[in-house]
């Protein structure tokens, strides 16, 4: 069946998924991202980190500014090899 | 302030430290676990996660034929519903000098004398096998086909799953201040936030930072931490291209499950603290050395850069013994190969905490070993 609410793209992650893994107690972006691998594909969140975060802070009712919300890396956009590489 | 009291208490939420707790519940203990952030922060969730029994000592060999035993079934035992990702491509170890060449020679030999199944291949062999791959100047390697790769993150996080269902108290984001002992006898710990824990034994496997919690009981540990960086591409068709180790300058890549592939390479001169950032260095240096590999790889792209930190002891095996304050077990010093030895170590922690036999002779293992100048080199370290 055709995922009908997916929030992370490059995981393909729906929605029901982040909310059944809050509800088994992972209430941590980074547990999130550790189990579903949101935020760690090309985009690094940039799609699905406040979808995320709004469900986190609706499940511990901290607000948003409260919530730690994992972290970007370098390159930040993805890059090819070849332009990082030094040709010798 | 109310103590409370459990049966066992374990200190560092790491893999070493969930698996043991899983092994706990699971025999019915009651046991705590207190971890400073989530399962897996430290270095078990940020290591490159390769499984392999390529060890030159013998209880390294046999506790890692222990691992590869318990790979194939884990996430169906542990059932959690989270993806272990474990996979057989193989791990080899490249040799560009013939030092390298007959210390490989020598581990396999004592590998195969255990019922490992290694092998040495000779450059014609891997071109032939992986033509892809561009080594230009090996003379050699070793291999094995049974090793392979797990999903570090969901492996810790499953053992502490596991071990929640079965009734173990896992307390993450709840730091240990400090270990406490009266007259040579290990008592609980005290939380940052002030929470008094009880227990007869206590288990400190908190990897690098084993070493100052250590110290609030007067143990000197020689476990220190060094950064290592890792690098993750975007998904490519899969081809199971194996873990492949060049031990020239200590370059290695794989591709991961879904497609991804994982470059590291070691640097003596990262910081040897608990910095987790990011190095740019490392991110020119790495690509440069494996695109050299793995030519094919020039157009795919990187997506991300990471880092953690290695729990070195000076002669790069762990320490897995009681201390001199009696109750307090360590489980640390890993040096980079520790994420593959949970199973094992979960298993033979458990043994020591509840008085069985351990299923491995840990003498090597034995904290004094530094003290008395006995030190046990592991000649596979990366």
């Amino acid at each position: 069946m055709a995922k009908a609410n997916v929030i992370c793209r490059c995981e393909e992650i729906e929605i029901d998924e982040i909310r059944k893994w809050i509800a088994e107690g992972y209430t941590e972006f980074d547990e999130l991202k550790r189990i579903l691998r949101v935020s760690m594909g090309p985009c690094q969140g940039r799609g699905c980190r406040d979808i995320i975060l709004r469900e986190l802070s609706k499940a511990t009712g901290k607000p948003i500014s409260e919530l730690r919300c994992g972290i970007i890396r370098p390159p930040v956009k993805p890059i090819k090899f070849s332009l990082l590489a030094e040709d010798k | 302030m109310t103590v409370k009291t459990t049966d066992f208490i374990v200190v560092g939420g790491g893999v070493h430290g969930a698996s043991t707790t899983y092994q706990l519940a699971k025999a019915g203990y009651k046991v705590t676990l207190f971890e400073d952030r989530y399962l897996g922060a430290g270095g078990s969730g940020r290591s490159a996660a390769g499984l392999r029994q390529h060890f030159g000592t013998e209880v390294n060999c046999l506790m890692a034929k222990y691992n590869l035993q318990q790979f194939p079934t884990l996430e169906e035992e542990l059932d959690t519903g989270m993806p272990l990702e474990f996979k057989q491509w193989g791990y080899m170890w490249v040799a560009y000098k013939d030092s390298v060449l007959e210390q490989l020679q020598k581990n396999v030999n004592l590998q195969v004398s255990l019922d490992i199944p290694s092998v040495m291949m000779t450059p014609e062999q891997i071109h032939a096998r992986w033509p892809y791959l561009c080594l230009d100047g090996i003379i050699g390697a070793a291999f094995c086909g049974e090793d392979g790769h797990i999903n570090c993150q969901t492996l810790t996080l499953s053992y502490g799953h596991a071990a929640r269902r079965m009734g173990a108290i896992i307390k993450t984001f709840c730091p240990v201040e400090k270990l406490i002992a009266e007259k040579g006898k290990i008592k609980g710990v005290i939380t940052k936030d002030g929470e008094e824990w009880h227990a007869d034994k206590v288990l400190l496997s908190a990897g690098p930072w084993s070493t100052p919690l250590a110290k609030t009981v007067g143990i000197d540990l020689p476990v220190y931490p060094e950064r290592h960086n890792l690098l993750i591409s975007e998904p490519v068709e899969v081809f199971e291209c194996p873990m492949v180790l060049c031990m020239d300058d200590g370059a290695y890549f794989k591709q991961l499950p879904n497609g991804t592939f994982m470059f590291g390479r070691d640097d003596q001169d990262e910081p040897r603290d608990f910095n987790e950032g990011n190095s740019a260095k490392f991110l020119e240096g790495v690509t440069t050395s494996v695109l050299k590999r793995i030519p094919a790889m020039r157009g795919v792209r990187v997506v991300r850069q990471w880092s953690g930190a290695y729990d070195n002891t000076p002669d790069h095996n762990a320490i897995i013994d009681w201390t001199p304050v009696e109750g307090l077990l360590v489980n640390c010093g890993w040096s980079g190969h520790g994420l593959q030895f949970g199973p094992s170590g979960g298993f033979l922690c458990k043994q020591l905490l509840t008085g069985e036999k351990p299923f491995v002779d840990i003498h090597r293992y034995r904290l004094s070993r530094f003290a008395e100048n006995d030190l046990f080199f592991e000649p596979a370290f990366i």
